[in-house]
């Protein structure tokens, strides 16, 4: 009983984590449809940014708003390739990616793995200790949680404000964006900003679990946030009282149990990249069929 | 509001759209080099509502984009209530120049519902910023606008756009596009995709609020019946000029057969 207890508060505890990185993708991908690659190398600038600051006594809580604040940096970089520059989508995230790769080894002095074990975490130090001692093997999922919902707020908040109507419209109809007199190119620089903001803050959160950052660890980032995004939102498709947000938080709690499940069923870890390959494919393939019914059922009109 | 209009009225009366000397060479330099605009021009008085016809590769759209700036001119300028603004990239013009599309899909957010565009629409001009998208006191005012359109779309303001039909979505986007005061209205062939009796609503949508709200309007239309019976001025493009070029009285002695006739001349010269 207590191994499933622990299966499960395990995979809450990544689903949240790694749901943060899902809302960057979410907006990146679902809002703004834009694929952006360059959360493959955030993710990792995240943890790299995160365990230098760490190391060098910086307050965990400042580190972590430093690391969102570098992945904001990088998804400028990859808005101004493409906006400016006139770069293809998919192009401007690999040439970004391709860079922080040597970015985050600058960062961690050429080593691949930077552990940071008895520093200040937000997981050990802050309000955390203030927690009874019976929650304490919990404190790693209460934290989390409490940050993506913190997220999910500013989130939440900021797609209702003008500014992120404004970007839902830039996905939507670039047209009508150029129609209210405003440049849809600085909404994809804003929204690619976001989405990076988020991978970076979840990377952070990532390696103060672990207390340690591996410079490996951005491979697969984006299949894996898209999977959650597009399973998140075609099984809740009809459910309105959940925001997009939640949906795609779900979605990302709903895959880390399918790797969780294979695991445990004795799958080798070196097959998990495949795994996460092939959940992404039934869920593409499972949503193009679900949108492609839905299509011929809209037709008559 | 008013200001604007006191501003525009104490503009010069006449010339108030201007086209001048506008050069445009299609892909240059190439095999398939199509020139198209050689010294073209074009005025348009303030209030004026033209309803352009023209075939296929004439200019009509083209002219359109060179206004709008969603094509770039090789020479010549465009002044629009007295501003030069052929430097203008076309987001900057869309702040004074409205634009329905033939494709009713352009004027409008789909995954958007009906309030979230007529309240983007309505904050034109002003900073998109972190403050609430849709203001709720503004609800009742953007009901009364969509009363108008009589279309039932007052009931559903918290309905996304694509859900509606292309007529509606259409009649959205002309609402849309005058919500705040413009000094120039495009419509390029708004009502091209739509059938004939939306087509019919549309246009008479069209000719009221062009009359209620004053605003000078440049209408591209495959239809010469609306060219004849709408507006106060008519053009015939032909191979990036005018062929025709009749003011609101000369217009009433066109028939739409004399156009029809015009119309086949010039395109049995160019051999279609």
């Amino acid at each position: 009983m207590g191994i499933i207890i622990g299966i499960i508060r395990n995979i809450l505890e990544e689903g949240s984590i790694y749901g943060i990185m899902t809302m960057g993708v979410y907006i990146s991908y679902s809002v703004l449809k834009f694929p952006d690659l360059t959360v493959d190398g955030t993710f990792p600038l995240g943890m790299c940014v995160t365990a230098a600051l760490i190391s060098s006594g910086v307050n965990p809580v400042v580190a972590c708003l430093i690391a969102a604040l570098c992945g904001a940096v990088a998804g400028c970089v990859t808005g101004l390739l493409h906006v400016k520059l006139h770069i293809a989508d998919l192009l401007s995230g690999i040439l970004v990616m391709t860079a922080m790769w040597s970015v985050n080894l600058v960062i961690t002095r050429g080593s691949a793995v930077v552990p940071f074990y008895n520093m200040d975490t937000i997981f050990n130090s802050g309000p955390v200790t203030l927690l009874p001692k019976g929650l304490y093997t919990w404190r790693v999922l209460i934290v989390s949680t409490v940050a993506t919902i913190i997220v999910k707020i500013i989130l939440d908040y900021y797609m209702k404000t003008k500014s992120g109507l404004l970007l839902r419209a830039t996905g939507d109809n670039q047209q009508f964006v150029t129609s209210v007199s405003k440049n849809p190119g600085m909404m994809k620089i804003i929204g690619l900003t976001i989405g990076n903001a988020c991978t970076a803050l979840s990377g952070s959160i990532l390696s103060q679990v672990s207390e340690s950052a591996n410079i490996n660890s951005g491979t697969g980032i984006m299949v894996m946030g898209l999977a959650s995004v597009i399973i998140g939102s075609s099984i809740f498709k009809k459910v309105n009282i959940l925001s997009a947000t939640t949906k795609v938080i779900i979605g990302m709690i709903l895959y880390r149990a399918c790797l969780a499940v294979a695991m445990q069923l004795g799958l080798p870890t070196n097959y998990l990249k495949m795994l996460m390959a092939a959940i992404f494919t039934v869920a593409l393939v499972a949503n193009n069929t679900l949108s492609k019914e839905k299509k011929a059922y809209e037709k008559p009109e | 509001m008013k200001n604007r209009n006191n501003e525009s009225s104490n503009g010069s009366a006449g010339h108030y759209v201007q086209l001048q000397h506008i050069y445009k060479t299609f892909n240059k330099g190439s095999i398939n080099e199509v020139p198209l605009f050689h010294d073209f021009n074009l005025t348009v008085d303030k209030g004026e509502f033209v309803t352009v016809v023209g075939s296929n590769g004439s200019g009509k759209t083209t002219m359109l984009n060179v206004i709008c700036g969603s094509t770039q001119i090789d020479d010549g300028s465009i002044i629009v209530n007295g501003k030069d603004v052929s430097q203008l990239k076309e987001h900057q013009r869309a702040s004074f120049i409205g634009r329905v599309f033939q494709d009713p899909g352009k004027g409008t957010c789909p995954s958007l519902t009906i309030l979230e565009n007529m309240s983007l629409a309505d904050n034109k001009g002003r900073p998109y910023g972190l403050t609430p998208g849709i203001k709720k006191r503004r609800r009742d005012q953007y009901c009364t606008l969509l009363e108008q359109l009589k279309l039932g779309l007052e009931d559903k303001t918290d309905v996304k756009v694509g859900s509606l039909s292309g007529g509606q979505r259409q009649a959205l986007a002309l609402l849309i596009s005058t919500m705040v005061p413009v000094d120039l209205l495009i419509l390029d062939e708004h009502t091209a995709a739509l059938d004939p009796r939306i087509s019919e609503t549309i246009m008479e949508l069209t000719d009221r609020l062009i009359a209620e709200k004053g605003v000078t309007t440049i209408m591209v239309t495959h239809n010469l019946r609306y060219a004849v019976e709408y507006g106060n001025r008519l053009l015939m493009m032909h191979e990036g000029g005018f062929v025709l070029d009749a003011s609101e009285d000369e217009k009433k002695t066109h028939e739409v057969s004399d156009l029809l006739d015009l119309f086949n001349e010039i395109s049995i010269e160019c051999g279609n």
